[in-house]
């Protein structure tokens, strides 16, 4: 089962630059859990104490993971993640 | 209608259907004119209530400087009053904005200080704190966590909205210092409950996210998670797609991050549809197309913009 992560910038040290990689899983622990194993420190940097990191999001098909299972969202075969750091964005 | 100041012209801004873009007579989309407002955006709500809240404080007295990260309409907007009620405006923005709201700032007397282009408003924020602890005397209103920002949709928006439209189902924003999110979410849902708060992210390139480090991150201080029943990542395509169908549809001519909230309401609008429910949503038009016609959002191919687009600040 592929799903697709886009990986931001300040992460792409943990995967040799890659600013996508593949992994797999039911849900989006166990995608984590999968992606550490091949870019090991991932983990680490997504989540703490069981939680995303409060300055780490992450999207599954664009919408925020918080609003749909948080770690616990369920993936299917093609499903697109992307990972962001949480940021003040553009102009307001 | 007759106003005694253009300050209380403030609000009151109209709310339109969109016939040709809703999915069906049972499902409808509705936008919330908020160019309307005396500088062309849905900040002037906030500035004005930022102001009124620091005076009745007794933070701001005539001849204090008012500091602001700000790369755009909050500062206009705010520039305005403070040119009305005697203050001094200074702003703290990006280097990568559009060449039309450095002019509207400076035309409403606002003095701006340039951030780098790297990390966005992120760095503009970063900036100003530095600079407000280098002028005790300045006042800094800091509408990523001023509660007046959100007070302001609270008491004006959110009422408006509910007054014009009290079968809302669904209400969609610009997700920003989340103002107006917290604002109207928290005023719909007290009104209004089982009704949904969506929120549009928009979506930059890579500078805006290219922070040192992760705990460089920000999350404005008004959020609260709660309020929104969920919250959607829009890309620059999408939402300059979506600008454009505004126009060619509808005829609404509105600025970029418009373009993001309507997709997040196109979204639940064909979620509402499969569903076979009714549903009646109302999202924001933040401003006008104008401030933006120098980045080619309107012109040429959807690549062609976009690719324009890219490494700008959009919304």
């Amino acid at each position: 089962m592929a799903i697709e992560v886009r990986i931001p910038t300040i992460l792409r040290n943990l995967t040799g630059d890659a600013k996508v990689v593949e992994g797999s899983g039911d849900n989006l622990s166990e995608l984590i859990a999968d992606l550490d194993n091949s870019h090991p420190g991932i983990a680490e940097r997504l989540v703490d104490g069981g939680k995303l990191r409060r300055f780490i999001n992450v999207y599954l098909n664009d919408e925020d993971v918080r609003f749909v299972g948080g770690l616990e969202a369920k993936l299917s075969d093609g499903d697109k993640v992307t990972i962001l750091p949480a940021v003040a964005g553009g102009s307001r | 209608m007759r106003y005694d100041s253009l300050l209380d012209s403030l609000g009151g801004t109209p709310l339109v259907g969109l016939p040709r873009l809703s999915p069906s007579p049972e499902v409808r989309l509705w936008a919330k004119l908020e160019d309307r407002n005396p500088t062309g955006s849905i900040k002037d709500r906030a500035a004005y209530f930022m102001i009124e809240q620091a005076e009745k404080d007794g933070l701001l007295s005539p001849g204090c400087t008012i500091l602001e990260p700000t790369s755009g309409n909050t500062g206009i907007s705010l520039a305005m009053v403070a040119k009305l009620r005697g203050y001094r405006m200074v702003c703290v923005m990006p280097e990568n904005t559009s060449a039309e709201r450095k002019q509207l700032l400076a035309m409403w007397g606002a003095e701006v200080h340039f951030s780098d282009a790297a990390g966005g408003s992120n760095e503009a924020v970063r900036v100003a704190k530095e600079m407000a602890a280098a002028h005790p005397d300045w006042v800094m209103l800091y509408q990523y966590g001023n509660p007046a920002n959100a007070r302001a949709h609270y008491e004006t928006t959110g009422p408006e909205l509910l007054a014009d439209l009290p079968e809302i189902t669904h209400f969609v924003a610009g997700l920003g210092t989340t103002g107006t999110l917290m604002g109207v979410g928290r005023y719909l849902r007290e009104h209004r409950p089982g009704v949904q708060i969506v929120a549009a992210e928009p979506r930059y390139g890579e500078l805006v996210y290219g922070l040192r480090n992760i705990d460089e991150g920000f999350v404005p201080e008004l959020y609260d998670e709660s309020v929104l029943t969920t919250r959607f990542s829009v890309p620059a395509d999408a939402a300059l797609q979506r600008t454009r169908q505004l126009l060619e549809k509808e005829g609404v001519f509105a600025g970029i991050s418009t373009g993001g909230a309507l997709h997040a309401a196109l979204g639940m609008a064909r979620k509402a549809e499969k569903a076979g429910e009714r549903a009646d949503i109302a999202f924001v038009i933040a401003d006008a197309g104008w401030k933006y016609l120098s980045t080619g959002a309107y012109e040429g191919t959807l690549e062609e913009a976009e690719e324009r687009l890219d490494g700008q600040l959009w919304a």
